[in-house]
């Protein structure tokens, strides 16, 4: 697989690491009244679908940027590639 | 038709024109005491431990393609009990003690083989773990044995015990370990439980389910609907899919994983041998073929093939583990899609929907586990109980803090 870096152009899939599905980024509120459940179905659960995925994968042998690339499950063709930081929602960089 | 050597003899006599289908092909009921949903080795072990252990056999096994063309047809064929989580290993243990009376119980030539499982440690951490795991798996009254490196040239002289960087320091050995012809056992299974009256549905696709009231009473399917007192999911690497047809998200990514097989050689593996610097297991068919696999590719998919990466990583292991493979030539390559859970271990479990049960989790491990599984998840089916044996596997334990986490990765399912 090939994937278009936003920066670098085309790069060999085998530089990246994968993380997994790109809502990992909208962590939950921790002061909800929810909080315990929202971290739990966080963390354990997903969406797993057959078709196409947001997901995100770290450039680790390369600038070591995080991506969301936008990929088929079932073909594994990819549609689109974005900054991490672009789509993060904007209360994860809360510290 | 019962099987036996001297029924071959007598077919070859007699022009081979005696033999039967091996089992019916029946059209849907309107109606079922219990569906299963997936004809995989776990769902076709469910059935025939259902009808023969407790005596349930208005059961329909409902398969989309045809029997076995899942994981079931696709895996490396290794049969082991050698892990070590108190939750785990009584568990395989049970499967294993089931595959050693399998083809007596089936009449059915599954071509189980125990010939052993070695896994190679390469420096002194790894052989503590080796020693901890062997004594762990002592407990639960499986068998282990730990060898030097010496003990390890004498089954495999052929390794490179030169290797700086991985030394092979020695092995645990499960010797009743071993590999199964996995067609094989799709089939004894099928044909057992079709003998005690199950339906054997093919191309029969659950594409939904009637939930009334928060209980489950039936499938909706691409044959029409079929209603049922219990529906048991057994579907593997397509259990999110089917799952969230009753709105349920589950603690599973589906993964690819790949295997590969060489042209057939003279014997020169004894029995499966594991690298421990890298993933590689290799083992060799009855006809002679290395059969060999290593790492997921490592990012969801449902493509059932893979990528060229792992392919080099894999022939990289195998190159530093043994290297007169490099003489070899591939004859084939596949892959499966793998239901990966977050902590690496298998769920047999109900689910909030009344009715409603789901076996799944299984990982690039779940081919050992088959007849346990098959057992443990017929136990629950018919009792409402779980089998004491697999009591942890509930999809609820995440919730509870109670992951089952063989090899400590975390809730990341492509490290598992
Ligand atoms: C390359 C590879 C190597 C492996 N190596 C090993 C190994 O060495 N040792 C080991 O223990 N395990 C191994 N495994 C894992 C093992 O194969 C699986 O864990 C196990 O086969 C899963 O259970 P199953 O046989 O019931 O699954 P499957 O055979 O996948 O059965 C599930 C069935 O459900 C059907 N289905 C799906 N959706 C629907 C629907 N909506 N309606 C009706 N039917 C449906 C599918 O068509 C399929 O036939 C390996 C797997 C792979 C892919």
């Amino acid at each position: 697989m090939i994937i278009n870096h936003p920066l670098l152009g085309p790069r060999d899939a085998a530089e990246f690491t994968y993380l997994g599905d790109a809502s990992l980024l909208a962590r939950p509120d921790w002061q909800s009244e929810t909080a315990a459940g929202d971290f739990d179905a966080w963390l354990h659960l997903r969406d797993n679908p057959a078709g196409e995925h947001r997901e995100l994968w770290f450039h680790e042998q390369g600038d070591r940027s995080w991506l969301i690339v936008t990929r088929n499950t079932l073909t594994h063709e990819i549609t689109g590639v974005e900054m991490a930081r672009d789509g993060a929602p904007a209360r994860g960089t809360d510290t | 038709m019962r099987y036996s050597g001297f029924r071959v003899i007598m077919e070859g006599l007699r022009g081979n024109t005696g033999w039967q289908p091996v089992w019916r092909e029946p059209d849907p009921k309107p109606e079922y005491d219990i569906i299963i949903i997936g004809g995989g080795g776990h769902g076709l072990a469910t059935a025939h431990y259902l009808a023969g252990t407790h005596g349930i056999t208005n059961v329909a096994v409902l398969e989309k393609g045809w029997l076995g063309s899942g994981n079931a047809g696709r895996n490396t064929t290794i049969v082991r009990s050698n892990y070590l989580l108190p939750d785990n290993q009584p568990f395989y243990e049970l499967s294993m003690k089931l595959w050693e009376g399998l083809e007596q119980d089936l009449n059915y030539n599954a071509m189980m083989s125990q010939r052993g499982i070695v896994n190679l440690f390469h420096s002194d951490a790894q052989r503590d773990a080796a020693v901890r795991r062997g004594n762990a798996m002592l407990m639960a009254g499986a068998d282990a044995v730990l060898l030097d490196q010496d003990g390890i040239r004498r089954m495999c002289p052929w390794l490179d015990y030169d290797n700086a960087r991985f030394p092979i320091h020695g092995g645990l050995l499960q010797p009743r370990a071993g590999t199964a012809r996995h067609d094989a056992v799709v089939w004894g299974y099928a044909r057992a439980a079709d003998a005690r009256g199950v339906d054997l549905i093919q191309n029969c696709e659950v594409t939904g389910f009637h939930i009334e009231g928060g209980t489950c009473r039936g499938v909706e399917t691409t044959r029409g609907p079929i209603r049922a007192q219990k529906v048991a999911a057994c579907v593997a690497g397509s259990s999110s899919r089917l799952m969230s047809q009753a709105g349920m998200r589950l603690p599973i990514e589906s993964h690819v994983l790949q295997a590969f097989v060489s042209e057939g050689l003279k014997p020169v593996l004894p029995g499966v041998v594991t690298f421990g610097a890298g993933h590689l297991y290799i083992s060799q068919s009855d006809k002679g073929g290395l059969v060999f696999g290593g790492n997921l590719d490592g990012y969801n998919s449902y493509a059932q093939r893979g990528n060229l990466p792992v392919v080099e990583d894999v022939c990289e292991g195998a190159m530093a583990l043994m290297p007169m493979i490099g003489r070899a030539r591939l004859l084939r390559m596949w892959g499966g899609v793998m239901d990966m859970s977050m902590d690496g271990s298998p769920f047999i479990c109900k689910t909030h929907i009344d009715g409603l049960y789901f076996n799944g989790g299984w990982c690039y491990g779940g081919f050992k586990a088959t007849p346990g599984s098959g057992y443990c998840y017929a136990h629950l089916l018919a009792t409402d109980q779980p089998h004491p044996v697999a009591g942890a596997f509930r999809l609820d334990r995440f919730t509870r803090g109670a992951p089952i986490d063989e090899k400590g990765e975390g809730a990341q399912p492509n490290l598992h």
